[in-house]
């Protein structure tokens, strides 16, 4: 299974590079958040609290703008039929999950860079920390966008339907993320942070889990 | 391939409240052209779409079987081959790099030979490195016979085979179906009678009503 989710992804990628589906509104929608956050506070100083925050909240959105993509785009070009007959649901969630994982990384990768160059209270003590939630909220926030992206796909309104969805869906790891991302800021050790970290963990297990069982439902019809 | 058999038991499908077929059995054995005709709306493309395990019925089965017994859901788009005007190819790659790309995601092997063999039968060799974008509907229509004949599949199925070909390519179509029907089961879905006379046996499904 692991060679023939990777042979999907590697379509994805390709069609991705060819077509510019996700990559370029990920993009323009990273420059445009972050540029109104810095417009909107000027010459403030805004503290650490609302820095982490602002950090995960242009994550989320970000992801909104460009990870539904991965089952829409089958869906818009009529390609999903296509894509039945050749491979297995879990085939097929495994290769758009390795996709939407690939881009949730790379994309957080450039937010956190930009964060760290134009915000001056975004200063990581605890850079243990901050990289293991980095890695486990990036998972989380893809699984989630996955499964969300398939069953939205067959809906009329996507572009509503995909934040709406998500946010209660996303909101018990966002929140988490953001107090990880607190701690790792103010230098709290690692085993002090360890029931957060616990609920991150659960949540990316229950959604990979829940998430591979109830594919073939939302694959079929 | 020979021992393969599709058996459908009390298969009933409702779209909401409206009921588009009930209680249909069927038994296909081994090879033959069995054929699915009805007016516009009757349902053909939902049966077809049934037989190949893309949605499911409301009510009844179907049951794939081979020499090692029953297929299950997951495995069974490895025993199919499809063909409909409603299915559409990457169009951002060109005719040989989707029959690659479907041969990898199969984890089949991609027999060269073959593909080249039968993109030559349906007049598309000079033009398997061109986007899928830049073909016609027709050639378009061709590549997915390709697409489907490509794996050997126990079962091929055919829905409105002929729509947006020439003269030229239903001889091809035709000449494919029943070399197919000799060693395969090879189900067709259409109104046209051309069509419908190369099979041994038509499901009419008004009668399901």
């Amino acid at each position: 299974m692991i060679a023939k989710s990777y042979a999907l992804f590697k379509k994805d990628f390709s069609s991705e590079l060819r077509t510019r589906y996700a990559i370029n509104s990920l993009a323009m929608f990273i420059i445009v958040a972050i540029s109104v956050i810095l417009f909107s506070i000027g010459n403030e100083t805004i503290n650490e609290s609302l820095t982490g925050g602002l950090f995960w909240v242009v994550i989320f959105f970000t992801a909104m703008s460009g990870l539904a993509r991965a089952f829409v785009s089958e869906e818009e070009r009529g390609t999903t039929l296509t894509l039945q007959l050749i491979a297995s649901p879990s085939t097929v969630f495994s290769g758009k999950l390795i996709f939407n994982l690939i881009l949730v990384f790379c994309m957080n990768f450039v937010i956190a860079v930009l964060y760290s160059a134009l915000f001056e209270k975004f200063v990581v003590q605890n850079f243990t920390l901050f990289f293991v939630t980095f890695i486990l909220g990036n998972i989380g926030l893809a699984v989630a966008s996955t499964i969300i992206a398939a069953i939205i796909a067959k809906a009329g309104a996507k572009g509503t339907l995909y934040p709406v969805l998500s946010f209660p869906i996303l909101l018990p790891l966002i929140l988490t993320c953001v107090q990880l991302t607190l701690f790792s800021f103010d230098g709290t050790s690692f085993e002090e942070a360890q029931f957060e970290l616990a609920i991150v963990v659960g949540y990316d297990v229950i959604m990979l889990t829940a998430s591979y069982m109830l594919f073939d439902f939302i694959w079929k019809d | 391939m020979s021992s393969y058999s599709i058996q459908s038991q009390n298969l009933s499908k409702l779209f909401g409240r409206r009921l588009i077929f009930k209680d249909i059995n069927f038994s296909l054995e081994e090879k033959g052209i069995f054929g699915i005709s009805g007016p516009n709306g009757s349902g053909k493309s939902t049966l077809v779409k049934i037989i190949a395990g893309l949605i499911a019925p409301s009510s009844g089965k179907i049951i794939h079987k081979n020499s090692i017994g029953e297929i299950i859901p997951e495995k069974l788009h490895n025993h199919i081959g499809f063909v409909s005007p409603y299915l559409v190819l990457y169009e951002e790659f060109s005719a040989w790099e989707n029959l690659k790309i479907f041969a990898k995601i199969r984890a089949v092997s991609f027999d060269e030979n073959k593909v080249l063999y039968y993109l030559n039968q349906f007049l598309l060799e000079n033009r398997r490195d061109d986007l899928v974008k830049t073909y016609s509907s027709g050639m378009k229509q061709r590549l997915k016979f390709v697409f489907a004949l490509m794996h050997s599949p126990d079962v091929l199925i055919f829905d409105e085979p002929t729509s947006n070909l020439d003269e030229e390519g239903k001889k091809v179509v035709y000449k494919i179906i029943l070399g197919e029907g000799k060693n395969r089961i090879v189900i067709v879905a259409s109104n046209e009678m051309k069509d419908l006379e190369l099979c041994t046996e038509v499901l009419l499904l008004e009668n399901f009503k």
